[in-house]
């Protein structure tokens, strides 16, 4: 265990270094929130009817989204696990004295923690402080807060145990390029970044709850936002365990499966 | 000419070696503005109408904007990953060539999986075409042809200011995703329906608003007033290319080799 925590910090701090990197991708960031809060408040400016979410509760999740971006796309990539495989620079990998899931686990959530980190807190205090109707709020309750922390922790296990199984899945293509886009084009669909899940139609809405991308993402924001109840949020919860469980289980199985056909590719 | 041509025919070939993965590359292009589109068809299903625009005017500016981005990425691709030259230095081996250096750019890598977005688009297209009611007239046609080729010259004037940026920094940056993606995305509904700092931003800063809103205004006989102006903004979206033309011939002198 020892293992995974030190090598948990030093991905974690060698993410810190990239300071530019991680400013210029906050300002892009607040470019794409606004894009979106425009485009959200032009369609509902042209109606009267109510929706099942509101524009305030809808730029909450906009906001969100935007801070913990890393923590939510699906086609976030560490090019070095891709190249360890198609290189065959995983024979060294193997010859390490640590299992290779946990491993590669500890690192993708490393990764993905120290990218959130530089970017949440800027982003966050900036849209808090813009003029009334687009900023971000504080939750309705304190009891909320502590479901959408739990939520979005529990979220970024589910992310990363889904994108395991990509990786894995490598081992059978050798190319990340086309199963990366397929998994993350659909994964940001079903998981609500395109269309935000309350607004989509009932049938559609209806095989997003049985995916799991929506708990990583659309779940967690919208407790914050006051647009799931409370007692939704824990019963979701309980869902996100028995998702992270399964894949958690088939990822292992499957890289076990995958080991044993592993070709290195020269050297 | 023939020269880029040729550039042409031998990248050509040399993707269709790997004729499975680019089949992939191309339906994988192909869907991912396509559940873009299916993302604005269902906001449609909710809220009638965006700022009194239908949902087929929309997908007209969409279908423009996606076709003119989808040609330049395929031809300028050069310019948009330009970093990796400078990096490895192989930019000192097309300075010594007798040709100039856009043509060697441009000519270095062709995209050609993005015919899967160009057709999503022009399937987007014909569909708005068929719903919309609009009399169409010659002036009319050949508005839409100038959108689509003033947004190609725009995008690729983006592609060429972000690899011009490299030539200081090395390094390509972020934030240029801003104008290309971000001005994709943007430009795909009607300007009038953001803010007026946005609008105003990118109709006189960069002129997307001279591709997609002002002619469509013309071809949805919206406008009041002298049609002929309305119709001629592609033009002058078109002028965009000059400066960054003269920005990137500039930062060619200031090109200083990484050695490597």
């Amino acid at each position: 265990m020892k293992a995974y925590v030190s090598l948990f910090k030093m991905r974690l701090l060698k993410g810190l270094q990239y300071r530019i990197a991680a400013f210029a991708g906050v300002s892009t960031q607040f470019f794409w929130g606004f894009m979106f809060i425009m485009i959200f408040e032009a369609f509902y400016s042209s109606t009267s009817n109510p929706q099942p979410i509101s524009l305030t509760q809808l730029i909450q999740v906009v906001w969100l989204q935007q801070s913990f971006l890393v923590f939510i796309m699906l086609w976030f990539r560490d090019n070095e696990l891709i190249n360890l495989i198609t290189s065959g620079n995983i024979a060294y990998e193997l010859c390490r004295p640590t299992d290779l899931y946990r491993f590669w686990y500890a690192k993708l959530i490393a990764q993905r923690l120290s990218g959130a980190l530089l970017r949440c807190f800027p982003i966050i205090i900036v849209a808090t402080l813009l003029p009334k109707p687009y900023n971000f709020t504080l939750p309705p309750s304190f009891t909320a807060f502590i479901l959408f922390l739990i939520t979005l922790i529990l979220g970024l296990t589910l992310i990363v145990t889904i994108s395991m199984l990509i990786y894995i899945s490598i081992f059978y293509t050798m190319s990340g390029t086309g199963s990366l886009l397929i998994f993350g084009v659909f994964g940001e669909f079903f998981s609500g970044l395109v269309i935000p899940v309350p607004l989509m139609p009932e049938i559609l809405k209806k095989i997003v709850y049985l995916l799991p991308f929506r708990y990583t993402s659309d779940l967690p924001f919208r407790i914050y936002a006051g647009n799931i109840g409370l007692n939704e949020a824990i019963v979701s919860i309980g869902v996100q365990v028995v998702w992270i469980l399964i894949l958690l289980a088939l990822g292992k199985l499957w890289m076990k499966k995958a080991l044993r056909r592993v070709i290195v590719q020269g050297g | 000419m023939k020269l880029y041509l040729r550039y042409m025919s031998i990248l050509f070939k040399s993707q269709m070696e790997y004729r499975t993965s680019f089949i992939l590359l191309s339906i994988g292009q192909f869907f991912v503005p396509f559940l873009t589109f299916v993302s604005i068809f269902l906001f449609f299903q909710r809220f009638s109408n965006i700022r009194g625009w239908s949902l087929y005017e929309v997908a007209l500016c969409y279908s423009v904007t996606h076709m003119a981005f989808s040609i330049s990425e395929c031809f300028a691709r050069g310019f948009d990953s330009f970093s990796s030259t400078i990096i490895t230095g192989n930019f000192d081996r097309i300075l010594v060539r007798p040709r100039t250096t856009i043509l060697q750019v441009l000519g270095s890598k062709f995209e050609f999986t993005r015919i899967g977005r160009l057709t999503q688009s022009i399937i987007v297209l014909i569909y708005a075409l068929n719903n919309i009611s609009v009399v169409w007239d010659i002036y009319k046609i050949i508005t839409l042809i100038l959108m689509v080729i003033s947004g190609i010259l725009i995008f690729t004037g983006i592609y060429m200011l972000g690899a011009t940026l490299c030539f200081w920094t090395i390094e390509g940056l972020e934030v240029v995703n801003i104008f290309t993606d971000g001005g994709r995305e943007m430009t795909q509904y009607p300007l009038s329906i953001y803010k007026e700092w946005a609008k105003k931003f990118f109709t006189f800063v960069i002129p997307f608003g001279t591709v997609n809103y002002l002619p469509l205004m013309f071809i949805l006989d919206k406008v009041n007033g002298n049609k002929l102006i309305y119709m001629l903004t592609p033009l002058s979206g078109m002028l965009f290319i000059i400066p960054c033309v003269l920005i990137w011939s500039f930062g060619v002198k200031h090109y200083k080799s990484t050695g490597s």
